[in-house]
């Protein structure tokens, strides 16, 4: 995906009025490419910079986790997308790996890596608190256990 | 020496800290999933019901039964657990903590990327996700990153027929999309203290549109006179000799009106050179431009005269709306063919009323033109008030008149 995808194009305002999460699955990416919806299980979404830009919707982040993409990786995210990524449990990676669409990718956030083609990546570490809350799979699970 | 933000935040930049918040909201779009979050938290309390709140403006009246029962779920939550509740028709929830609420050295978060807009009261202000309110709601603070600051400075006053909208559509082009991301903006200079306070919520408004955490004005003489009409005493924030990270001059002579094109709010052109692009729909309103400022300018240009498209105005609140009626504005408005609607966010985000259909082109005040926001297929095109004025007339982008 290219760079500034808005959370509009991730999950359109149409689709937000419900607590029902398919109809976000169902929809995610709708406006930007309607076939890829189906297709993200299993995958790491690799994109351009500034990912998740515009509206707080929580809704783009969740849909994303539901429809079973393992993490997004990008050169840098919106601020509140970002939050809102970690709070659900979705890991975000920051780097920058355009060119490298079909290709296996590992990564621990923990140690700080990202790992293409055979070639490895450092990552800027999440900050404690964030790795405290990812570790949890996400804010709710994080005060479950610690409220 | 501290930036505004490392002055409230009471940290260095970059540093992370936890703090109370003075002040957080929800609002019908975001609220209904804070709830979810914070009964799944396990939570059974509410830290302090005293400074949350809960408005009703995305989608108000509801369009359907489905939202109808959402919002009556978030309405009796709201009622049951003393939260501050403003149902449909009181308005945006950035435009009423504007009117008397937030106040200058505060620290509020909203779950609506546009709470930067409440930084022109010399307050920490930002936007958070729903579950990050639910665990506000919780313990009553957050975690913050310090953000280093950008000075905005600026010189001079605008002329002509330029705004506050055409400053804003201008510093997001330059800054770019992501031109501040984890970063504060600070408006400076001799020129910030002479921007009355509707337009610096204008321009603090659109600071998230270059991924800016804050938009802050330091509350000056002008910030003091406004809250005290509302009652408030508060005291001017000075400047202290602080460290940006960069700094951008604008000098606000050479500002001219400038229409953001889709789908980018940091893609600008001068509106001469749009002159002649028929338009289906005007849309005046929202957080950005709904003010009785705005409305009345509107006003004041189609006073006499006819719309030639389709023009939907809705007011920011109900204190805006109250204003009109008094003022006659509202009048003027309607005679001029304008349709009315109930204060909220209305068309901007194409949940409801104003929705675009396939081709269909808009010139609106609001601050994102992102593909299809308004409608399937539809394009928006970002002006200021009197762009939009002149453009409504005439039913294609106009230039405005220097009034």
């Amino acid at each position: 995906m290219g760079a500034d995808i808005d959370t509009d194009l991730v999950i359109a305002g149409r689709y937000l009025r419900t607590k029902d999460h398919s109809i976000w699955v169902a929809h995610v990416f709708e406006d930007l490419d309607p076939s890829l919806a189906g297709r993200l299980n299993g995958a790491v979404i690799v994109a351009g910079k500034n990912f998740g830009c515009g509206s707080s919707r929580e809704q783009a982040a969740i849909a994303i986790r539901e429809a079973g993409a393992i993490a997004v990786v990008a050169p840098s995210f919106a601020r509140i997308f970002f939050r809102n990524a970690i709070n659900v449990g979705l890991p975000l990676i920051e780097c920058d790996l355009a060119g490298n669409e079909g290709s296996m990718v590992t990564f621990d956030l923990n140690e700080g890596w990202v790992e293409v083609e055979g070639t490895r990546y450092p990552v800027r570490p999440l900050s404690a608190k964030m790795q405290e809350i990812l570790a949890a799979g996400g804010l709710v699970n994080f005060w479950r256990t610690h409220g | 020496m501290s930036t505004l933000s490392e002055r409230i935040l009471k940290g260095a930049a970059g540093e992370y800290v936890d703090r109370k918040v003075n002040r957080a909201y929800v609002h019908d779009g975001t609220g209904v999933l804070t709830l979810e979050a914070w009964k799944s938290m396990g939570a059974r309390r509410i830290q302090d019901a005293s400074h949350l709140h809960i408005f009703f403006d995305h989608i108000v009246p509801a369009n359907n039964s489905t939202t109808a029962a959402l919002q009556h779920e978030l309405r009796d939550f709201a009622c049951g657990s003393f939260l501050r509740f403003s149902d449909i028709g009181g308005g945006i929830c950035h435009q009423v903590m504007s009117e008397g609420v937030v106040l200058p050295n505060e620290i509020v978060v909203g779950a609506d990327s546009h709470t930067c807009t409440l930084g022109a009261f010399g307050a920490f202000a930002t936007g958070v996700g729903a579950t990050d309110m639910a665990a506000i709601w919780m313990t009553g603070e957050t975690w913050f990153r310090v953000p280093e600051s950008i000075g905005i400075r600026l010189s001079g006053t605008l002329t002509g027929a330029a705004e506050a909208k055409d400053l804003a559509l201008t510093y997001v082009s330059r800054l770019g999309m992501d031109g501040a991301s984890y970063q504060a903006l600070e408006f400076i200079g001799e020129g910030a203290g002479a921007i009355p306070m509707d337009d610096r919520l204008t321009l603090c408004n659109l600071a998230v549109e270059t991924g800016a955490k804050a938009g802050m004005f330091y509350a000056d003489d002008v910030t003091v006179e406004y809250l005290a009409a509302a009652g408030h005493t508060v005291q001017v924030q000075e400047p202290e000799d602080c460290t940006y990270i960069r700094e951008i001059d604008f000098d606000l002579t050479a500002i001219v009106p400038v229409i953001a094109v889709p789908p980018r709010v940091d893609t600008i052109k001068p509106v001469s050179e749009l002159t002649g692009l028929p338009l289906d729909q005007v849309f005046v309103g929202t957080c950005t431009n709904g003010r009785y400022s705005d409305l009345a300018r509107f006003a004041r240009i189609v006073k006499g005269r006819k719309v030639a498209v389709r023009t939907i105005v809705v007011p920011a609140s109900r204190a805006v709306l109250e204003k009109a009626i008094r003022t006659g504005v509202l009048a003027d408005l309607v005679e001029a063919g304008c349709s009315i609607g109930t204060p909220g966010c209305g068309p901007c985000l194409g949940a409801h009323m104003g929705v675009l259909g396939e081709g269909e082109v808009c010139l609106s005040t609001a601050n994102r033109n992102f593909k299809n926001r308004m409608g399937v297929g539809g394009e928006i095109y970002l002006s200021s008030v009197a762009t939009a004025a002149a453009s409504a007339l005439e039913g294609e982008i106009t230039e405005p008149e220097v009034s």
